[in-house]
């Protein structure tokens, strides 16, 4: 595994998850990709995934609008509104997407050692319920490629159509 | 990848590992369906649908209540969550992300040296 480049994502409790990163470049470097909408639109997704659509409006009370476009036309849509803005040290936002019930409250920290910048996200749902309800998002949108390809191997092996 | 043996994350992945399946996941995470309203956007026979229901119930992903006529599905967060298969899924998304992120940012990097190194402001850019 990459040092730099080593995600982590852990289940903090039953509403909680913290995602840690720590990215080769500055603070304010990683602010910028993380709040303008023409370097967003540069990362923000999974591979084949393009932001279709990137609106912010970065400042609290204000937020943002994103229309992500997969490989087959599938889109997933989000929403978000600043309530606490420092930059480059931390942002908080609450989202919602489009097909999923439920909001949840994204809080960013960065902080900076030695030309390396570390985030902690920390997302917290309003219930198990709304978090289980990323499941599906998750599923969809991250992992569906190789539980497509495993589909396929399972089907290979007959194992779905005698379940 | 390797993995450790475990029937549990065995039949989620199982169940997970069909598209139907998947999608019908995805709206039970709204929430408790019937059959029918499962089986309806997968334009797929009620027999088949309570098929697929099946494998999901058997690997304890879903949890089906016969009330009357009515077959009622919901999720079960815990199996799930045992075997972090949704947390996967998340951490794929961003880690796809990131991995464009990165390349990003040392393209930017590359900029802000190359501005650093002549310091006046010329409007010529050496890259679009």
């Amino acid at each position: 595994m990459k040092n730099t480049g080593t995600l982590k994502v852990e289940c903090i409790n039953d509403c909680n998850v913290v995602m840690t990163r720590v990215f080769d470049a500055p603070r304010e470097m990683v602010y910028a990709a993380f709040s303008k909408p023409e370097l967003l639109k540069r990362w923000f997704g999974p591979h084949g995934w393009s932001l279709d659509t990137c609106e912010v409006d970065h400042k609290v009370g204000g937020g943002f609008r994103f229309i992500l476009v997969g490989p087959e036309g599938h889109r997933m849509g989000m929403r978000g509104t600043y309530v606490e803005l420092a930059p480059p040290h931390r942002s908080v936002h609450r989202e919602t997407f489009d097909d999923y019930p439920g909001e949840s409250t994204v809080s960013a920290v960065f902080t900076e050692k030695n030309g390396k910048t570390t985030m902690v996200a920390t997302v917290t749902y309003g219930s198990q319920e709304i978090r289980d309800a990323v499941i599906a998002s998750g599923m969809e949108h991250g992992a569906a490629e190789s539980y497509d390809r495993l589909a396929g191997l399972l089907e290979e092996a007959g194992e779905i159509t005698s379940p | 990848m390797v993995q450790q043996k475990s029937p549990v994350l065995d039949k989620v992945f199982h169940a997970l590992a069909h598209p139907a399946r998947r999608e019908m996941l995805r709206h039970l995470a709204g929430g408790e369906r019937n059959l029918s309203e499962l089986a309806a956007p997968l334009r797929m026979s009620f027999p088949a649908a309570s098929k697929h229901v099946r494998v999901l119930e058997r690997a304890k992903v879903v949890r089906r209540r016969v009330v009357g006529r009515e077959h009622l599905c919901r999720i079960e967060g815990k199996p799930l969550e045992k075997a972090n298969v949704w947390l996967e899924g998340y951490r794929q998304f961003w880690e796809e992300s990131f991995e464009k992120l990165d390349s990003l940012l040392a393209e930017m990097k590359a900029v802000e040296k190359t501005k650093a190194k002549r310091k006046n402001p010329k409007r010529k850019e050496t890259q679009p």
